[in-house]
């Protein structure tokens, strides 16, 4: 479990490493305000409306896909670890596993979940 | 344990040596790339600032912290300014769990040359991956800025779809390796690399890989032809510089991952252990370690250049199905081959089986190979 | 020990705070934000308690999956920003009464039925070995097999219900055709 103190201790000097790097940047960079440089860039045209609009739905889908298999993913880890004590046995009921949800992949396929027009 | 000062100072030695060891390795990645490229385009590339441009890098740096940085109107200002944050963080400490040398006996104690030799160093991987992925949605989101936006969202549903692929490798990854730390699956590739058992599967990683640090031939987030510079657009100054960083260290961290999980890590090619009375052997001097690492992870790093200088950007369309209807499948195809050979050998008693795996595999990605270009040609002229 | 107790309220503080910063913000991001979180904090508590799988497994699917999928929604339906306009007559009265059913539960179990100390003390150290994890896959997969494959039908039903959810309107729109 001390390991992990380990990484505590990496993700706060990696934040501090990000924190000065922005920091030096504001300290040494120049500051003058004007409307024309706070407009967003859109290649030159001037922008209209809202920067952030409604997202199509198969973002959606894709991340609810994504939900669905990395819990498979989770599964699979486990089972790794332990597959050479399970053996044959174990080889069967991730097959049988495997296969429901192959069943629900050969559906998505069909029904074109997994196109992205 | 806890109050321990000793142990606190070797944890903050190994994490800043990590650290400063990205940063390092990215200020000359970025030179490398751009010598190796301009020479594969029969160009010069930097080569005015120090000796062959060497100083290009620090230049650049500098430039870039005396440099102005907007932020654009109406853009969420918290957000904006933790976004390039969130990135840099995670690619750093994804380094946390690889080790560079063999655990040693040093000044009286054990010391593991990883921040954090866990026990369950392949799902911290994995969890670290998926969390790499807010940095890049929320700089998107934050912008106000519909390329930037576009830029975001692409790059992350790009990101969720091959962390699938990713995840399968893993699996593979310690079912030949019979664990989850990433330490052991070093030592178990003593005798023979995972790259050679499971050759389809490297490769496969590779390619997953490159989709996740966003890297040519998928580096649909920077498309500039179509997004201008995605989801960084609006950024400037020190905090573009951090999610460009950010690229470069994961560049270096996934190479260092490809070479833990497939090639031997830190060990030398597995033939060589003998060699000199076992002179060039790690077991005998551990700090060969991180020299062979260099050298995987300096070949690994050419070979994405070379790609990116080989190949096309992928249209968005075929990036997806590429990775939703042929990199999902074959990968959990090889995760079955590589059980069924471990199976095999074990209850027929015989090693010869378990080299079942490489020859299955091997035909099954030519296979998969074969049925990419077909549908890629049927495609290309059904198309209406 | 009192380290133990000091990190573990720390935790606890946390974990209250972006519970309620989650709660209170009126932009959808950022509670989608401080659930993530929450989340992590949780997966903190998880390796205090000597389960860094399950720590793991939280943050990949929680906070790595669950909330990409949140962040989406929130951006698919474009509600950014919640219009406190919208809230349903009987929204407050009835989240009062539930959230005081609940505390008065939690604050039962807390006095009559448990043993604080034991909740804050972490299992023994040894339990964080190779062993625990392979323990956990044997357990997995051989007492709790069937709640394993049932896991597997759960998620097909999952993945079913989406696709009809997001792909019917082009169904019927090519039917209108």
């Amino acid at each position: 479990m001390l390991e992990y103190v380990a990484i505590a201790l990496m993700i706060v000097v990696s934040t501090f490493v990000a924190l000065s790097a922005i920091g030096m940047g504001e300290l040494l960079g120049p500051k003058k305000k004007s409307k024309a440089k706070d407009v967003p860039y859109e290649s030159g045209m001037l922008p209209y409306g809202e920067g952030t609009r409604r997202i199509p739905v198969r973002f959606y889908l894709i991340a609810v896909l994504f939900i669905l298999f990395d819990i498979e993913v989770i599964f699979f880890l486990p089972w790794a670890v332990v597959f050479r004590q399970l053996r044959i046995f174990g080889l069967i009921e991730m097959a049988v596993f495997i296969g429901i949800l192959l069943v629900g992949y050969a559906y998505a396929w069909k029904k074109g979940a997994l196109e992205w027009e | 344990m806890i109050s321990d000062w000793t142990l606190w100072l070797e944890w903050l030695i190994k994490s800043l040596v990590m650290i400063f060891a990205l940063l390092g390795g990215f200020i000359f990645l970025t030179y490398f790339e751009r010598r190796a490229l301009a020479r594969m385009q029969t160009r010069i590339g930097p080569n005015r600032a120090g000796p062959f441009g060497l100083f290009q890098p620090f230049a650049d740096a500098i430039k870039l912290i005396f440099k102005e940085e907007f932020t654009p109107i109406h853009a969420d200002k918290i957000v904006f300014f933790l976004a390039p944050i969130l990135t840099v963080v995670p690619s750093l400490i994804i380094a946390a769990v690889i080790p560079i040398a063999p655990t040693t006996e040093l000044f009286g104690r054990t010391i593991s040359f990883a921040v954090a030799d866990i026990n369950v160093g392949i799902l911290y991987l994995m969890s670290i991956a998926s969390i790499s992925v807010y940095g890049i949605v929320l700089a998107g989101w934050s912008s106000n800025n519909k390329y930037a936006m576009l830029g975001g969202l692409r790059s992350s549903a790009q990101m969720i779809s091959y962390e699938l692929a990713l995840g399968f490798c893993f699996v593979m990854v310690i079912l030949l390796g019979n664990s989850m730390s990433l330490n052991e699956i070093v030592v178990a590739q003593k005798d023979m690399w995972f790259a050679v058992i499971q050759p389809t599967g490297a490769i496969l990683f590779f390619i997953v890989v490159l989709a996740e640090v966003n890297r040519a031939p998928f580096d649909m987030p920077e498309a500039e032809q179509e997004l201008t510079a995605g989801f960084h657009s609006e950024y400037s100054g020190m905090k573009f510089s951090l999610f460009f960083m950010a690229e470069y260290q994961k560049m270096i961290v996934v190479s260092m991952i490809t070479a833990v999980l497939f090639f031997g890590g830190y060990r030398e090619l597995w033939f060589m252990t003998d060699w000199f009375n076992g002179a060039l052997s790690v077991d005998r001097f551990w700090f060969l370690g991180p020299v062979y690492l260099l050298i995987k992870v300096v070949i690994l790093l050419f070979v994405m250049i070379w790609t990116r200088a080989t190949w096309p950007r992928i249209r968005y369309d075929r990036l997806m199905s590429f990775g939703w209807k042929v990199l999902l499948p074959l990968s959990l195809a090889l995760v079955f081959i590589t059980a069924v050979g471990i199976v095999l050998a074990d209850v027929l008693k015989s090693v010869l089986y378990f080299w079942s795996i490489p020859v299955v595999s091997i035909m099954l990605g030519l296979f998969a190979v074969a049925v990419v270009q077909w549908s890629l040609r049927s495609k290309f002229h059904g198309r209406s | 020990m009192t380290i133990d107790l000091l990190l573990f309220l720390t935790l606890a503080l946390v974990a209250v705070a972006t519970a309620l910063g989650m709660v209170t913000s009126k932009n959808t991001v950022y509670s989608a934000l401080f659930l993530v979180l929450n989340f992590a904090t949780v997966a903190v508590f998880y390796i205090l308690l000597g389960a860094p799988f399950i720590a793991m497994s939280q943050i990949t699917v929680y906070a790595g999956a669950i909330m990409v999928l949140f962040l989406f929604v929130i951006m698919l339906l474009g509600t950014e920003r919640l219009n406190s306009a919208n809230i349903l007559p009987w929204q407050r009265p009835l989240a009062i009464i539930l959230a005081v059913i609940l505390t008065v539960e939690a604050g039962y179990l807390l006095i009559f039925k448990s043993n604080p100390t034991a909740m804050v003390n972490a299992p023994d150290a040894s339990i964080n070995t190779i062993g625990s994890l392979q323990s956990l896959g044997m357990a997995l997969f051989t007492d709790y097999l069937l709640p394993f494959e049932a896991t597997s039908i759960l998620l097909l039903v999952a993945m079913v219900g989406a696709i009809i959810l997001s792909k019917q309107d082009k169904n019927e729109k090519g039917g209108a055709k």
